[in-house]
């Protein structure tokens, strides 16, 4: 497993989500304290591409061994593309939970709601 | 589970130990225990390859002693505890009058008139109480080791050999127990476990857990926690209580029948014999599911019944558990439906043991 990290390029939901906010766009993930309190993910089923999402309502499960847990959508919007490669290796989301184990792109339909989510700094203090 | 979360959690004599290891700690049944250290998957497979160590000091203990000892735990106990020899072992189930089950409970005869019993954690104040309500009538004293006893359980292939080299003499055969000193400590070592790997469980003075877990951790054994307790013994299919049992079942419906001896008269018997001969509604049953997913504890299945256990098996890589369907369905190979939080995912009846090990 990684080491805590919380990189300073992207925005942060009190819900262990993270966005790379882009163009409209946003990629959606969960974070690594997400991912640790979980333990290793033994199980993820992407939603539907063309499915809605609404900020801070679950759009998604991730399971462990042990527990499931729903996944907090960041943004809202509709998703376009999801992160296939995780139904068979979904343990990516434990060991690059910002890269290879990103979940769903999403198309914005409120950008402003942008402003609402943490930076890097303001989400780490909340882990205190 | 036990409904302590409004008093302090008690906290075993090891709590130091998985602290410093950096386990994550979650309440159960009253106590702090370490539900992982590293992983549930790697915990896991090192019981099933090589060895683990587990504390299990939340259980409980009850000693039963006196001239009529056997007599009155033939009374209460499920099985012909008249079979046990000195230095032996056994299951058995703790019932209520109308065949509830109470407890599952292994019982180990230390001498002739001397039983050790151990308890679950979340029923051992009740069935403490439970038995003490029918001593009255037996000469037979009850005491509670519960605040005596450490019990670690270390597990796996390589289990034996590793405690062998701790030890002063030999280990018991599976199903026995007797005294020994391992790392330079007295205990009661019991061929016993709850994995379905060989391996021993271990008696001990909490003072001294510590020392003998150092000892068993440098000599190879990993450290794990309940998690992956819980995820070996269910693809083996042993019943975990609260979950795949309690009062409302009775021993036949649970498939525990084997252990129940009805013609020893036992507390219940007259019910469980009842069930035996006309059957029962529902009957709990293994599954395992077909494509991805993983069913959990308390999924309804299609045409009745419900999960009571269910897991990701990191040995056979795919969703199983435990559950009552109805006694038409629950043949093996039988295919059911599980509802998976709106999804509906197949699964079928599979034979107990889901996994078989390679020993004991």
């Amino acid at each position: 497993m990684s080491d805590a990290s919380y990189p300073d390029d992207l925005l942060y939901h009190p819900e262990h989500d993270w966005a790379r906010v882009q163009d409209g766009a946003a990629t959606f993930g969960i974070t690594w304290f997400a991912q640790d309190a979980l333990g290793e993910v033994v199980f993820f089923e992407p939603p539907d591409v063309g499915s809605t999402v609404t900020k801070d309502e679950p759009y998604t499960e991730v399971e462990s061994v042990k527990a499931v847990s729903d996944v907090i959508a960041p943004l809202s919007g509709e998703i376009v593309e999801v992160n296939n490669g995780l139904a068979e290796n979904p343990e990516t989301i434990n060991d690059e939970p910002y890269g290879k184990g990103w979940l769903v792109k999403v198309k914005l339909s409120d950008p402003d709601e942008v402003s609402s989510l943490l930076d890097a700094a303001a989400y780490r203090a909340s882990l205190i | 589970m036990s409904s302590a979360s409004d008093t302090a959690l008690r906290r075993t004599s090891l709590y130091e130990r998985h602290a410093a290891a950096g386990a994550r700690l979650v309440p159960f049944s009253g106590w702090e225990m370490p539900v992982q250290y590293t992983g549930i998957r790697d915990e896991h497979l090192a019981v099933r390859r090589d060895v683990g160590v587990f504390d299990v000091s939340h259980m409980g203990e009850v000693q039963t002693c006196g001239p009529q000892a056997t007599a009155f735990l033939q009374h209460v106990l499920s099985n012909d505890v008249r079979r046990i020899p000195e230095g032996g072992a056994q299951y058995s189930v703790l019932c209520r009058e109308d065949g509830g089950i109470l407890d599952d409970l292994f019982t180990y005869r230390l001498a002739d008139c001397d039983y050790l019993t151990v308890t679950n954690a979340a029923n051992h104040e009740k069935d403490l109480a439970w038995m003490q309500e029918r001593a009255a009538e037996f000469d037979v004293d009850l005491i509670d080791r519960a605040p005596e006893l450490a019990m670690l359980a270390v597990q796996g292939p390589r289990a034996r050999d590793l405690v062998r080299g701790l030890a002063d003499g030999r280990l018991p055969p599976r199903m026995h127990c007797c005294q020994r000193d391992v790392a330079g400590v007295p205990m009661l070592v019991c061929g016993t476990g709850y994995t379905g790997e060989d391996g021993v469980e271990l008696l001990l003075e909490p003072e001294h857990a510590p020392a003998v877990w150092d000892a068993l951790a440098n000599a190879g054994a990993t450290p794990c926690g309940l998690g992956a307790r819980d995820t070996l013994r269910l693809e083996v299919c042993f019943h975990l209580y609260g979950n795949d049992m309690d009062e409302r079942r009775n021993p036949i419906e649970a498939g525990l029948g084997w252990c129940c001896k009805d013609e020893t008269g036992f507390v219940g018997s007259a019910t469980v014999a009842a069930a035996r001969a006309g059957g029962t509604p529902e009957k709990l049953v293994a599954f395992a599911l077909q494509g991805s997913g993983i069913a959990r504890q308390g999924n309804p299945i299609h045409g009745g019944g419900a999960v009571t256990s269910g897991t990701f098996s990191p040995c056979l890589e795919r969703g199983i558990g435990m559950a009552y369907v109805p006694a038409d369905r629950a043949a093996l190979d039988t295919r059911i439906e599980i509802d998976v939080r709106g999804t509906v995912r197949p699964a079928v009846i599979a034979r107990k043991p889901l996994y078989q090990t390679k020993g004991p």
